[in-house]
């Protein structure tokens, strides 16, 4: 029989189970082949290796998965920002540690900072929230938050029903998933948008909106 | 040893189970309609990969890697975990893992829970555990949230009230929704966008005032410590990122060595099952983080069976399985027979293989399941992992056969079974033409041979139909 090392001291299970399971494995696959690592002969990316394309797909995508996507550069912003704001009613906005201020600089929704920080009730009762991202994936169309700099807990980007995500073109876009891991930290929290929620547990029926943010507006920030 | 809990334990065998669904003409027409369509937006969603079979032997590969080191692994991924805040249970069975869980939700001096969709925890009953011990089980998933609501079971893996239409959720929500919380809208009617309103309402007082939840994984890295958790409705996140304790029980196979290997099941899971290039939310983390979530973060290793499961070098392969349901949606007989008649919480293919395996053959229902296919082999040509389910399915008639001589009481449910599937001519005639175009993925042993024919001699695995092939060897 095997010998096993002893439970390590910050684990609180039962050392019976832990010793168990382990014997129970090493008795199980004695005798099995070997299993070699994956070969990887998969492809790093589906589409040519062109920042424009990455791009225009992105756009596809996003607003394939009901999201509505626009482009602007740094000098609109402020004004888009606004604009969206203002489509959706949004009257208070939820701000990360460090958003850029002057994103802001032509809304007159009232900027709840999050240094409190904001309860849970505090983001039900805000119409909005607007984020940076840390990753955008182009042929998934799916943006990845990492709690950083004005990106803000997780909570912020959760609870209010509106989401407005700024993308930093072409810096924070990848094309695919291969290319997006390696650019990530684990040991962050992460979260993978894709879309606005949805749900198709009714007949399949796809309906968008349920417990996260029911809309989701991407502006795609072009360099310029 | 006591038997391993799968829930749903007293069943009767696969025909008697399916009887009641496949009379009720709404189901059906409910399951056709909804199987069909994610069958087609799937084949549509994979076809946009010009390397699937690639990721698909990828993803093949990286979980007989680990399965086949699955202590290093463990070991690995209970330090990383450790090491990122979080503290690491190691649960034998479904008796062990619900005491663990319940014992931290008391500690918690909460009363209330709650829960992101997970088939472990339907696996082992912990919301009835949960309940022995005066705590609240919420579910919060859409699909589950119905289910719970109307005292129902599961039904499909992914969408658990697949066998509801709209008119019957409305009927549910305003009957139950004032009994657990915030009620229905009067007026509420049977539109999707309508219900999911209700939906989103009534457990948004659940979800702000959460102190503990429960959540399963999709995946977890060992030289990481990350858990990861695919959804769509953001019920998970609210529940993985609001409350204060964050308890996750998660099969031991559901491990991957590294970071790096998420490439691959990042493709393939979100297109096998929902259809979708990647589905709307995905979390993950790595044990607890200051200022973000969950204070304490408990991860409850689950063990119930898949050790055995691991022995078996035939069987084993069914432990590769990622939950994503796309062998449900093309099998024909799971169209026909509904989820429920599979009588556990995995139906469907992998139900059928995985429950015999961890529960053992003993009952009827067990003895009944490999009999149920037509050993068609379009389970396999969807499985994003590769899992050959007529393979396995074989191997385990053969341990039916084995277990008492002709014209025992196993023997009997498997020949009902196989005979309710045989009687379907609309099933065997799909089942046919899978067959043909996947003919050389077949072993050549019959069917249960040893089952049928008592030892009898048999022709090859034949050229003309499956249904043929059986009017004459049946006794
Ligand atoms: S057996 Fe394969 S196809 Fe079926 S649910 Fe598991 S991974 Fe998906």
């Amino acid at each position: 029989m095997t010998v096993t090392p002893p439970s390590s001291p910050s684990s609180s299970s039962s050392p019976s189970s832990r010793e168990r399971i382990l014997a129970r494995i090493r008795a199980a696959v004695a005798e099995a082949d070997d299993a070699p690592a994956p070969t990887r002969d998969y492809l790093v990316s589906h589409i040519p290796d062109d920042p424009a394309a990455a791009l225009d797909l992105l756009h596809r995508n996003l607003t394939d998965y009901r999201a509505t996507v626009h482009r602007i550069t740094a000098a609109g912003l402020p004004r888009l920002i606004a604009d969206v704001l203002e489509k959706h009613g949004a009257r208070s906005v939820a701000v990360p540690d460090g958003l850029p201020r002057e994103w802001l600089g032509a809304t007159d929704a009232e900027a709840r900072g999050d240094e409190g920080p904001l309860s849970a009730r505090e983001l039900a009762a805000t119409d909005a929230v607007i984020s940076g991202c840390a990753l955008a994936i182009a042929e998934t169309g799916t943006i990845v938050l990492d709690a950083g700099e004005g990106q803000g807990r997780r909570a912020l980007t959760l609870v209010p029903d509106l989401h407005v995500c700024v993308v930093r073109a072409p810096g924070q876009i990848v094309a695919s998933v291969p290319l997006a891991l390696p650019r990530i930290d684990p040991t962050r929290p992460l979260t993978w948008i894709s879309g606005p929620s949805a749900t198709s547990d009714i007949e399949l029926d796809r309906v968008e909106g349920v417990h996260g943010p029911r809309k989701l507006e991407v502006v795609l920030l072009l360099a310029g | 040893m006591s038997r391993t809990h799968l829930g749903m334990p007293s069943f009767p065998p696969f025909p008697e189970a399916a009887g009641a669904a496949v009379h009720n003409a709404t189901l059906r027409a409910n399951l056709r309609h909804a199987t069909h369509t994610i069958r087609d937006r799937r084949a549509v969603a994979v076809a946009e990969l010009a390397d699937w079979d690639r990721l698909r032997e990828a993803g093949r590969q990286i979980k007989d890697h680990t399965l086949r080191h699955l202590d290093r692994y463990l070991e690995q991924l209970e330090s990383a975990v450790t090491a990122a805040g979080g503290t690491v249970h190691w649960a034998a069975d479904a008796d062990d893992a619900n005491r663990i869980v319940a014992d931290l939700v008391k500690a918690t001096g909460e009363r209330e829970v709650v829960k992101v969709k997970s088939m472990a925890t339907q696996e082992i009953g912990l919301n009835e555990a949960l309940a022995a011990e005066g705590v609240s089980v919420y579910e919060t998933d859409l699909a589950e949230l119905i289910v719970q609501l109307g005292d129902d079971r599961p039904s499909h893996i992914l969408v658990p009230a697949i066998h509801r239409n709209r008119g019957e959720i409305r009927d549910i929500f305003r009957a139950e929704m004032g009994n657990w919380g915030r009620a229905a809208r009067d007026g509420l009617t049977d539109d999707p966008a309508d219900l999911a309103e209700a939906a989103r309402l009534h457990l948004r007082e659940k979800f702000l005032r959460a102190r503990v939840a429960v959540s399963g994984a999709n995946f977890m890295v060992a030289e990481t410590g990350t858990l990861i958790v695919f959804e769509s409705e953001g019920n998970g996140r609210m529940c993985l990122t609001l409350p204060e304790t964050l308890i996750s029980v998660v099969g031991i196979e559901k491990t991957v060595p590294t970071w790096r290997d998420l490439e691959v099941f990042l493709q393939t899971l979100p297109r096998s099952s929902t259809a979708e290039r990647m589905n709307p939310y995905t979390s993950m983390w790595t044990g607890t983080t200051d200022g973000d979530g969950p204070r304490a973060f408990h991860l409850v290793l689950l063990d119930n069976g898949r050790t055995e499961v691991l022995a078996d070098a035939t069987g084993r392969q069914a432990l590769r399985c990622i939950r994503c349901s796309a062998c449900l949606n093309v099998c024909p007989v799971y169209e026909r027979a509904g989820g429920h008649a599979y009588g556990s919480v995995y139906p469907g293919p992998i139900g059928a293989i995985l429950t015999p395996q961890l529960r053992g053959i003993q009952s009827e229902i067990d003895a009944s399941l490999p009999y149920a296919s037509t050993l068609c082999g379009a389970c396999y040509e969807v499985c994003p992992v590769a899992i050959d389910i007529p393979e396995v399915l074989l191997h385990l008639r053969e341990g039916v056969a084995a277990q008492g001589g002709k014209g025992h009481r196993m023997e009997k449910a498997a020949i009902t079974a196989a005979g309710w599937v045989l009687n379907r001519p609309g099933a065997l005639a799909a089942g046919e033409k899978l067959l043909t175009a996947t003919r050389a993925l077949h072993p050549k042993s019959p069917p249960g041979a040893g089952a049928w024919t008592g030892g009898r001699e048999l022709p090859e695995l034949p050229a003309r139909s499956f249904r043929d092939w059986w009017r004459r060897n049946r006794r």
